[in-house]
């Protein structure tokens, strides 16, 4: 591909990136956006005066990923920090998250959006039981694809039998979580080999650079490929002709794909029509994907709101009133089983109660261990929600955006937990 | 990427993408933006849509007219005016809000200053950090409950860490360490009576995706975005505008260079980049090479300290 099509046709992949300051994550990341020129002349400038203050020689790459004043003075990392970078071929959103505090809740989060994950780990530790913890919650958020960045190479000169001991010891516990590619990728972050140069460290290796194996990897292409899902998020009226009004249903695409003339169920009334039109700013289309903003018109006039479901008419989702699901605990607050929520699914709000929890999920083994007598923070449980009206919803392991939710807390407008429904 | 490649962007079909074709990143973000817009203007009861006359905010408009025309805006156009302003910026405000057909509200920081609600030492100091006053007192006086904004993440390291719906307490100040997790794209836009969001759409943009799309679109901006010659003086590495507000120094040269901005701010404050860029296409390949980050090369008020954005957000800018 010549680079100008590279720029007319550039996808877009986003990833986490898990492991901790002490595997190197910052300088692998730094590496990655230095060696792919999204560092400025001035963002370096400042790094390296910071370095210099801190007593270093060489700019500290690490530098770059530090976000907030707390961060920098306590050189630690707070929260979920976002970066950009692209090479003619891809464009790239890193969600980076922080290694302690907190750990499970950020985690959730940035790899809840997340195409594939970089599993990062030193190759004189081997796996660790974060290597397994980090392992575990990718795939529990549905992420099928990893790199296992096994870095510091250096430090047991370049030794391929060191590099292919942690590879076996990662493949045997791995293996069994059933995702779909594991890219092993040998590197030293620190002096640039194997990230997105080659380096001279490496010469026994002739697999993928951290950067070819980004670049590489499928994006994911499961939610063109799940039932068509359409949750409605406002409806407008259109003037067809004079004193003519239709409606139009705004949403975006989750799922699957539409064509004029589908046949859809609208949920939960489980009324059926067709797909009269598909209408944007630029024009109407024959056809959508998941992923596109549109609008929609139904040949029949039929009554739909914020919070209705247009799905295919072929495996159609379910629409339940109680349900089972893995929450992650983020409130400070520990779960109250006699209060009211807000459950968030879609563009849907309703009511809804958390009932029985049946156990908890460590996350270092994923084994289920018995429930605890309080769901506190970063706790993930499988319990049974209630709700007051049904959702349309499929499982999350088979269509993650339509398998999600959020708890909300009425009273304090926090999010407080995040679900995926089984 | 390199200069000859860009021309052929504006040959670019938006949206040709079927079920076959896979989207590519601008059509990813231009549809997250939409939606984003929408749920605003489905969960909150009076939004509000920051409009400068500033690229990024001229990239938001387009959006909320893919996002909801043939209807009108379900929101209003607000300007913080900080009375420093390039004169054809203001002119291209209030020709595209026109243009349009949407509402504009303008609230000015030198009204903020004559009612004493604002304080300067120097009346032509920058009044970036002021614009927040003025904003927050906008925000009670029309009781809005959202403000989408143009902010990009890529920006600055405080905006890398913010949401795209990012809570605001009564005083509209931003609490880092208290963020609300923002998972999937479920985002949860509610407040208390007092409290409000600000919305950032194209928090995923970089100023690349930016000028990419402009060109796409074929978006109007104003033409100090171009390359003009202009009147500066050299102050370290920064080129200098010399405008009434900011005469030059006794010993500074006054030098005619050719330049474009690449952010237009409060005028005191915003710098301009030696460029000879007169299209689109050419800042495009100027964008994709650049050396500089967008602010570092032309705000001065980000220059005076490692965390000068995060502390004007903690005071309620946005």
């Amino acid at each position: 591909m010549d680079q100008a099509e590279g720029i007319m046709h550039t996808e877009l992949l986003r990833f986490i990136t898990c492991g901790s300051v002490d595997d190197g994550k910052s300088t692998v990341i730094g590496r990655l956006l230095f060696d792919s020129k999204a560092i400025f002349a001035d963002q370096l400038a400042a790094i390296t005066a910071t370095s210099k203050r801190r007593g270093l020689s060489e700019a500290d790459l690490a530098l770059l990923t530090d976000g907030l004043q707390a961060e920098r003075e306590q050189g630690i990392t707070i929260d979920v920090a976002y970066r950009y970078f692209s090479t003619p071929m891809r464009r790239f959103i890193i969600a980076d998250t922080p290694g302690h505090e907190q750990y499970t809740r950020n985690m959730v989060t940035g790899a809840s959006t997340a195409d594939l994950a970089i599993i990062l780990m030193d190759v004189r530790k081997g796996v660790l039981s974060q290597t397994r913890r980090h392992a575990h919650l990718v795939r529990l958020l549905g992420i099928r694809r990893v790199v296992v960045a096994i870095n510091k190479m250096d430090l047991v000169d370049y030794d391929k039998q060191a590099f292919q001991r942690v590879c076996d010891e990662f493949m045997a516990f791995a293996t069994p979580l059933g995702f779909e590619t594991i890219t092993p990728v040998p590197m030293s972050a620190l002096h640039g080999d194997m990230v997105v140069e080659r380096g001279t460290g490496l010469p026994w290796y002739s697999g993928k650079t951290l950067l070819q194996a980004l670049e590489s990897t499928p994006v994911d292409e499961e939610v063109v490929h799940a039932p068509f899902r359409f949750p409605v998020q406002l409806v407008n009226r259109l003037r067809v002709a004079a004193g003519d009004e239709e409606r139009g249903y705004l949403g975006r695409i989750e799922s699957g794909t539409i064509a004029v003339g589908d046949e859809v169920v609208v949920l939960p009334a489980g009324v059926h029509t067709t797909v009269s039109a598909i209408l944007t700013y630029d024009g109407p289309l024959r056809d959508a994907r998941a992923g596109q903003s549109v609008t929609l018109t139904l040949k029949d006039p039929v009554d739909v709101s914020r919070g209705d479901m247009i799905a295919g008419r072929v495996s159609a989702p379910r629409c339940d009133k109680s349900f089972d699901a893995l929450m992650c605990w983020f409130s400070a607050t520990p779960l109250d089983p006699s209060r009211r929520f807000l459950v968030r699914h879609t563009t849907r709000t309703v009511q809804g109660k958390v009932g029985a929890v049946a156990y908890k999920l460590d996350v270092n083994t994923s084994a289920q261990v018995p429930a605890p007598a309080q769901v506190v923070m970063n706790d993930i449980v499988k319990a049974t929600l209630r709700v007051q009206q049904p959702i349309v919803c499929d499982s999350y392991a088979t269509n993650r955006p339509n398998g999600s939710f959020i708890l909300i807390d009425e009273v304090t407008n926090d999010t407080i937990a995040a679900g995926m429904i089984l | 990427m390199n200069n000859h490649h860009s021309a052929e962007i504006l040959d670019l079909h938006p949206h040709r993408a079927g079920r076959t074709e896979p989207l590519d990143h601008l059509d990813r973000l231009e549809a997250e933006a939409i939606h984003i817009m929408r749920e605003v203007a489905a969960e909150c009861r009076h939004p509000a849509l920051l409009f400068s006359g500033g690229k990024d905010s001229i990239v938001l408009l387009r959006l909320a007219e893919k996002a909801f025309r043939p209807n009108g805006f379900p929101f209003p156009l607000v300007h913080i005016d900080t009375g420093h302003n390039f004169p054809e910026v203001i002119a291209f405000r209030d020709r595209l809000a026109h243009e349009l057909g949407e509402r504009l509200i303008v609230r000015s920081v030198e009204d903020s200053i004559r009612q004493g609600r604002a304080r300067v030492k120097e009346a032509n100091d920058s009044r970036n950090a002021l614009q927040a006053v003025t904003l927050v007192d906008a925000i009670n006086e029309f009781q809005f409950d959202a403000c989408l904004g143009g902010a990009r993440r890529d920006e600055e390291k405080a905006r890398a860490k913010e949401r795209i719906f990012s809570f605001r307490d009564e005083f509209g100040v931003w609490d880092p360490k208290n963020q609300r997790p923002e998972i999937w794209s479920l985002y949860n836009a509610r407040v208390h009576p007092g409290e409000n969001l600000r919305v950032f759409p194209i928090s995923n943009w970089t100023e690349l995706d930016v000028w990419t799309y402009i060109g796409r679109e074929r978006l109007a901006v104003p033409e100090i975005y171009y390359a003009h010659q202009r009147a500066i003086v050299r102050r370290g590495t920064q080129l200098v505008p010399v405008t009434a507000l900011t005469p030059p120094l006794a010993d500074e040269a006054v030098e005619q260079v050719s330049v474009r901005f690449r952010t237009v701010g409060d005028i005191t404050c915003t710098c301009p980049v030696a460029s000879t860029a007169a299209t689109v296409e050419a800042i495009i390949a100027e964008t994709a090479v650049t050396s500089i980050t967008e602010r570092g090369a032309t705000r001065m008020d980000d220059q005076t300290s490692d965390a000068s954005m995060e502390l004007r957000k903690k005071q309620g800018y946005f």
